[in-house]
């Protein structure tokens, strides 16, 4: 039998200061990278505007290509290598019109192109216009679902585990969801309506990761034998690790894939997954786990509970009942 | 044992199921010809459409329009408005088309297929209001001119266009009938046939009907009499600052009351200066298109395309009387706010029936506005708030590549299970393929709509469908560890995998849920492919999976090693 990583014993909650200090810096970096940029590089879906992808029976030259729109009256539209060297995006902010309908655009710069490189010999493959108000509606709409959907995986897991775990899964979550914002800043990739389906995605995936580790701590609690939650956390990431290790590579390898075959159009969205699984991973391991023992601290169960208190916890703030007992009778 | 039976029915029935549910049959499509009349046919398709960004089409957004005027109610005005594109739109005759209406103030169009952009776009927005006008024959424009020069002195108009005087010289003989058919003034024939001043002689014209008229005001030099009364000409380059002038409220307010300044749709060459016209018409229509029941396009010799209607009973009633008030008029058809052709004039009380005359466009644009007009008029101004259009080869490029991602992704995991857990990956694999059967299924059932981020997800699903296995694998392989007996490892295995899977798949789906909630277009795709893998995941890893252990278990009867 083949076996990875089986039986250890690391200790994972112990380096949670590097492991924040990472994260935090990492987080930081996304964010001087949004102030230098001006923001996310958001798709014409959010921005509106007109999008043309137009392939070339032979390679343009951008300068050439760049003259042509601008001479069409589309200055300051951005020019984009789309995948292979013949095919472009245009992409011209929604105001650049001269009918003052937003739908011309995109046949104005048609019109341009096949003026100057003959219709023969360029051909637009897709177009996209979108309206000023959909895009506003459309962010608004982003923001909505992701707090929506972490508020009902705190109920959730509220409900089958206890209200600490939902939490630390929820922190853990939203964790994954600024560093891979962090991520989008640095990469500079664009931020579509796709993008947004894999920042769920990711979402989802990480919550998936923390929910196992959980469910492994939430079972070790259980046992008759009490131990510290600083150790039964440790055990229950160590007895899931193969499973993670496994999981993990074989989604990766499927990401991979996607990334490398299925295109230009998904690549964004790959890229984000990829990043999602590592920092899923990472956030399952060292965010939700401390934050948890952080919480047990702050908060700690009935000292008649099954679950003991951290090491860490008992030296700085000694568990103490919630509430004092009142005499019976004594009213 | 029986139990045993009993699950391999269950996996049978559903893979039959599945099967049943994608197998490719013939669909009766329902569609219209551009007459109106429907025609069913019959398509062979797998039952699982594809989306626009893999088929190519057009994606198109319209909402309200409110930029002139508040619209009340746009909610229940979208309502009335989705009728109308509805039909319009399925008139294209092209099939599988969705036409919707997302949230409060907004129509969706799907028309797959569809290359010309414009032309999906002017059938959905076009509002088509279709009013018959009787053109003013009191001369009451040229009364108006030194009132709307003053309005266009005073608001500074700079729309004259240079050398007319030119241009006119060189037509003295097309002017003299423009100004001979001028019924108001009855010397204009001679004056506006005076070849050497052609700039005065517009002036002069103008002059004959109306003494009071200023000379040369901003307006007037660029207006000609027309070949009827309440037409007038101008020549093509001054249109926009024309159109812009009358459309701006003080020269509405200049006009005399009751009457409305129309442009025309089609142009004249008179020499080689090209001229459009623009026409006062009486504000009151004597009638609308909402008597409309019929319209075909049809070609005549003479006035080339044209597109014929039929009004309804009580239309033609009003139709009759109100023509016969009219005799010896002209009639303007009035399509939104552009007057179509030339107006005829009425020589006796017209019935039911009449005709547009399309100038110099061709037959499909006349298909168009038949295919407009019968589906009646748009209660709102729409506008376009989205488009997108997909290419068909960039549509198929994009599905080669995801099956080639999705074939290198099936094989990484076929690898990785088989390598890692041999004869159970083996069964995990046997699962996985039920997976993607089941998926698949589960997606036609919804009827659902395959898009490329679609694809991606579910490509991404099979790598996630294999984790419910592997916990599944892992607590089997503990509990061996704790020297169970491969019967007992295996029960516990699954007995202790089952919440840690249904929690983690349950939190998934929802937030899955609020993504198709959202969601618009590609993402809600992406939330039902997502939902549908979960659910397929957990069928197959608890149950298929199982049930391949226990036939095996029951073969081996009892084996003392398990190759996990």
């Amino acid at each position: 039998m083949l076996r990875i990583l089986h039986d250890t014993r690391y200790d994972f909650i112990k380096p949670w200061r590097i492991a924040i200090g990472v994260t935090v810096a990492f987080i930081a970096t996304g964010l001087i990278f949004l102030g230098v940029h001006h923001g996310l590089n958001r798709s014409i879906e959010f921005t509106g505007g007109t999008l043309v992808q137009a392939e070339f029976a032979k390679k343009p030259d951008v300068g050439e290509l760049r003259n042509t729109i601008d001479a069409a009256g589309f200055r300051g539209a951005e020019i984009q290598q789309f995948g292979s060297d013949t095919s472009y995006t245009i992409r011209a902010a929604g105001h650049q019109t001269t009918g003052g309908k937003v739908e011309n655009t995109a046949t104005e710069i048609q019109t341009a192109l096949e003026q100057k490189y003959g219709k023969s010999s360029v051909h637009i493959a897709r177009t996209e216009i979108v309206g000023p108000r959909v895009g506003d509606e459309l962010s608004r709409n982003a923001m909505i679902a992701i707090v929506i959907s972490l508020g009902i995986t705190l109920l959730y897991l509220a409900f089958r585990f206890e209200w600490r775990f939902g939490v630390a899964a929820v922190i853990a979550t939203a964790h994954d969801l600024l560093s891979t914002l962090a991520f989008l800043a640095i990469m500079r990739l664009e931020v579509s309506l796709t993008v947004v389906a894999a920042l769920l995605t990711v979402i989802g995936y990480s919550l998936n990761d923390t929910i196992i580790i959980f469910d492994r701590v939430r079972e070790n609690l259980k046992k008759a034998r009490p131990e510290p939650l600083y150790d039964v956390l440790n055990r229950s990431i160590n007895e899931t690790l193969p499973r993670s290790i496994l999981t993990h590579v074989t989604v990766a390898a499927a990401t991979l894939s996607l990334l490398l075959f299925a295109g230009e159009v998904i690549r964004p969205f790959s890229w984000i997954m990829l990043f999602g699984i590592v920092t899923g991973t990472f956030s399952s391991i060292y965010i939700a786990g401390p934050v948890l023992l952080w919480i047990e601290r702050r908060w700690p169960r009935n000292a008649g509970g099954k679950a003991g208190s951290s090491p860490s916890s008992a030296k700085s703030a000694p568990p103490r009942p919630t509430s004092p007992r009142t005499p019976v009778g004594a009213r | 044992m029986s139990n045993l039976k009993w699950r391999l029915a269950l996996i049978g029935a559903l893979v039959l199921g599945s099967v049943w549910a994608l197998y490719p049959r013939n669909v009766k499509v329902r569609q219209r010809r551009a007459d109106g009349t429907f025609f069913d046919t019959t398509t062979y398709r797998v039952p699982l459409r594809k989306g626009l960004d893999l088929q190519g089409g057009m994606h198109l957004a319209l909402e309200v329009d409110d930029s002139k005027g508040v619209v009340a109610n746009k909610s229940e005005a979208i309502d009335r408005a989705l009728k109308v594109v509805r039909t319009r739109i399925e008139g294209l005759g092209v099939s599988e088309t969705v036409i919707q209406k997302s949230g409060n103030d907004r129509i969706l169009v799907d028309i797959p297929g569809i290359d010309n952009r414009e032309r999906a776009i002017k059938i959905a927005q076009d509002q088509a209001f279709l009013e018959f006008q009787i053109t003013d024959k009191t001369g009451a424009f040229e009364k108006a001119l030194p009132r709307l020069d003053q309005v266009a002195r005073d608001k500074g108009f700079g729309g004259a266009v240079a050398s007319a005087a030119g241009a006119t010289q060189t037509s003295p003989s097309a002017t003299a009938p423009l100004g001979g058919l001028l019924t108001t003034g009855t010397d204009t024939a001679k004056k506006g046939a005076t070849p050497a001043k052609s700039d005065s002689a517009k002036k002069d014209s103008a002059k004959a009907d109306s003494a009071t008229l200023g000379a040369g005001g901003p307006i007037s030099k660029l207006i000609l009499g027309g070949q009827m009364p309440g037409q007038f000409l101008f020549e093509r380059g001054n249109y926009d600052a024309l159109k812009l002038f009358f459309e701006s409220p003080a020269a509405v307010a200049a006009l005399p009351p009751g009457k409305v300044v129309r442009f025309g749709s089609d142009s004249t060459v008179i020499g080689n200066k090209v001229y459009r016209s623009l026409y006062l018409v009486d504000e009151r229509p004597i009638i609308t298109g909402e008597y409309l029941t019929a319209a075909k396009p049809n070609q005549s010799p003479l006035e080339g395309t044209i597109v014929e209607f039929t009004l309804n009973q009580e239309g033609g009633r009003r139709f009759q009387r109100e023509t016969a008030k009219h005799v010896h008029d002209y009639m303007a058809i009035v399509l939104d706010q552009v007057v179509m052709g030339a107006p005829p004039v009425i020589n006796s009380a017209i019935g039911t029936r009449g005709q547009i005359t399309m100038g110099g466009k061709d037959l499909q644009a006349a298909q168009d506005l038949a295919l407009v007009l019968q589906a009646g008029a748009l209660p709102v101004q729409l506008r376009v708030a989205e488009v997108r259009n997909i290419g068909p080869s960039l549509g198929q490029d994009s599905i080669n590549k995801a099956l080639t991602a999705g074939a290198i992704a099936i094989v990484l995991v076929v690898v990785i299970m088989l390598g890692y857990y041999r004869f159970s990956g083996m069964l995990a694999v046997g699962g996985l393929a039920l997976y993607v059967l089941y998926t698949l299924a589960v997606l036609a059932g919804f009827d659902a709509v395959l898009t490329l981020p679609g694809l991606a997800g579910f490509v991404l699903s099979i790598g996630i469908a294999v984790d419910a296995n592997v916990l599944i694998f892992e607590r089997i392989r503990e509990e061996l560890d704790r020297g169970k007996t491969v019967r007992t490892a295996i029960d516990e295995g699954f007995r202790h995998a089952m919440s840690a899977i249904i929690d983690s798949n349950v939190s998934t789906i929802l937030t899955a849920m609020v993504l198709y909630q959202f969601g618009t277009g590609p993402v809600k795709g992406f939330a039902v492919t997502l939902i549908a893998g979960i659910v397929a995941s957990m069928v197959t890893s608890i149950f298929v999976v199982r049930t391949f252990f226990l036939l095996w278990l029951n073969r081996t009867r009892g084996a003392q090693t398990l190759s996990i």
